[in-house]
């Protein structure tokens, strides 16, 4: 049977820490043997739903916190954020149109695009107080 | 903290920005600020160079998504160039390819802008 093991810090709702975040990902993904573009690939799928917890569940109150969390099973490595702000509605999502959102000089609206694009597997959970993101990846 | 500096330099009527270190949403709005200053003094025939960019997340595209329509409504244009293949392949990931002029190198940019 496949062992486990986690790894888990917790920073401020800051885009100040999103270096910190993305290095400490990538430093666990190195070690459990993705290759280089792998690693790139989690790392931003990684920032970017960081990012959106900074933006959307925070609206960039640096006094809260999130969890972020590594668990590998088998050959699935999977990064869990957890927050306690506004929740994302997975089920109002819907695919951008990049060349309208520049027609309209909109920037960004594309994180969850990319984190769906670079990732196996993303999964959302809420259980009325905490809101979490999981996003795995095969080796 | 991410780590992010840009050089500009300019060759005739076409600016250059050079991009160093990781462009993401704690750094994006430094490139904000030197796009809007190119904009605010009339400078629309905008290269962006990327050799020394090593990382850009969304939040440093929206940049390029905000400001590539103004640009060209002036008459300019911002190209990209001298990307790594790692952060072309974010630009590709999103169709980027199709709506911004990325080219190899500075030289290929400037020579478009006044030929």
């Amino acid at each position: 049977m496949a062992t486990s093991t986690r790894h888990s810090i917790t920073v401020s709702a800051s885009t100040s820490q999103i270096a910190d975040v993305r290095n400490f990902v990538a430093h666990h993904a190195e070690t459990y043997g993705f290759s280089q573009e792998d690693v790139h690939d989690i790392k931003l799928a990684v920032d970017e739903a960081y990012t959106n917890v900074i933006k959307h569940a925070y609206n960039f109150d640096a006094t809260k916190n999130v969890q972020v969390k590594i668990l590998t099973k088998g050959n699935e490595f999977t990064i869990s954020l957890a927050d306690e702000g506004t929740a994302f509605d997975p089920s109002s999502y819907k695919e951008p149109d990049i060349p309208q959102r520049i027609m309209l000089r909109k920037r960004g609206g594309v994180g969850v695009y990319l984190i769906h694009k670079l990732m196996d597997r993303v999964e959302y959970r809420n259980d009325g107080v905490q809101n979490e993101i999981l996003m795995s990846k095969k080796r | 903290m991410s780590s992010f500096t840009i050089i500009s330099r300019s060759s005739d009527s076409v600016d250059i920005l050079e991009l160093n270190g990781e462009l993401d949403a704690h750094t994006a709005s430094h490139l904000e600020d030197a796009l809007k200053g190119l904009i605010d003094a009339d400078r629309h025939k905008i290269v962006v160079n990327f050799s020394r960019l090593a990382y850009i997340s969304s939040a440093g595209l929206g940049v390029f998504m905000a400001y590539i329509e103004d640009v060209r409504s002036l008459g300019g244009d911002i190209k990209l160039t001298n990307m790594s293949d790692k952060v072309y392949n974010v630009f590709d990931l999103l169709g980027f390819p199709t709506l911004y002029d990325i080219l190899h190198t500075e030289e290929e940019a400037i020579v478009k802008f006044t030929s």
